[in-house]
């Protein structure tokens, strides 16, 4: 039943992305960064809108898009607190060494 | 923006980086330098004038910013050792170039463009294992260029407590993850989202033109977003 669905849907779908002022979810794709950098036309952010409007895969792309580029994020931010919190005390002194030679020639 | 002027007792950097640790990794925190209020006025250093000449100077001035120049230089390269030796090569290239600082750039945003190149040269040096293609990790489409996508817990993370997403476990299958993205893919993820360059310094630092770092900064997200995806089923929403 679901199959079913989801292969009638998925029909309706490939007619919809043909009318006017519609686009397929591979052109989507395409411009996904330009939208979350806010660097589309009007014109081109109304059609990106209108196709995330009625389309759920795409609605749920974006959104799991932008949680994997959340998450990485924290997961960043979480190892430099590490890195910060913990800064290694023999490179410091490695550092100051080899700028001690430099500075004597 | 010129650097503010801090005094030598108190490293600003840390209560700032407790507060936010990501903001002071990227540049917002002040830079720690000797103050000069001892001068007579018409007579004033630069602020890093005392770097690499004054010995409490240099060492504050290396204590303050070696943490933020490693986890950058870790981000890059991946590899701990090889990121201390990227710092040691970029204090190295700071202090021999600091004269010649003109001061038209913050200290620190000179400094971070510094320990990148570094970062990006030992990359380069090192060629690491065989990468994994990205094609593999891409949206896919149907015929009629329908997106053929299994549907994400990722979507619904937006509501999730933080505390759920960065587990120690967790945040180590998210840092393998990015790991397995290939190296000129991750590179320009890690400039533009993380060290929050622009495509145009982007473009100038790896050499790619900025229609090559947009589309590859696409393809890397896309495909870390199907590399995550499977680390987050079953997560209790």
């Amino acid at each position: 039943m679901n199959i079913m669905s989801n292969s009638v849907r998925q029909r309706i779908r490939s007619i919809m992305f043909k009318l006017p002022l519609m686009i397929t979810c591979a052109e989507f794709e395409a411009f996904v960064t330009a939208y979350l950098d806010g660097s589309l036309s009007n014109t081109q952010r109304r059609v990106f809108e209108f196709h995330l409007a009625v389309c759920r895969e795409c609605r749920d792309y974006l959104s799991a898009y932008q949680s994997a580029m959340t998450v990485t994020r924290d997961v960043l931010d979480a190892e430099t607190a590490d890195t910060l919190a913990d800064v290694p005390e023999d490179l410091v002194s490695a550092v100051l060494a080899a700028q001690k030679l430099q500075n004597r020639r | 923006m010129q650097p503010t002027r801090k005094g030598y007792s108190e490293l600003d950097c840390d209560a700032q980086i407790k507060h936010n640790a990501s903001a002071a990794a990227r540049g917002d925190c002040d830079l720690n330098l000797p103050e000069s209020t001892d001068l007579a006025p018409g007579t004033e250093q630069k602020p890093h004038a005392l770097i690499g000449q004054d010995k409490t100077a240099t060492e504050q001035f290396v204590r303050a910013n070696l943490g933020w120049m490693l986890a950058v230089a870790k981000r890059i390269v991946t590899d701990a050792a090889l990121a201390e030796d990227v710092v040691q090569d970029a204090f190295s290239n700071v202090f021999k170039n600091l004269e010649t600082f003109r001061g038209d750039a913050a200290l620190k945003t000179w400094m971070h463009r510094i320990v990148i190149n570094q970062a990006l040269m030992a990359l380069r040096k090192q060629r690491r294992r065989k990468e994994q293609p990205i094609d593999e990790l891409l949206p896919e489409f149907d015929g009629s260029g329908c997106r053929i996508d299994e549907p994400s817990m990722l979507s619904h993370l937006a509501q999730t407590p933080e505390a759920l997403l960065l587990s120690s476990d967790r945040r180590q299958q998210v840092l393998a993850s990015i790991d397995r993205l290939p190296d000129s893919y991750r590179v320009v993820l890690m400039l533009r989202d993380i060290e929050e360059m622009s495509t145009a310094e982007v473009a100038e630092m790896t050499g790619l033109t900025e229609t090559n770092v947009k589309v590859r900064l696409h393809r890397a997200r896309a495909a870390l977003k199907k590399l995550l995806s499977p680390l987050f089923e079953g997560t209790a929403l």
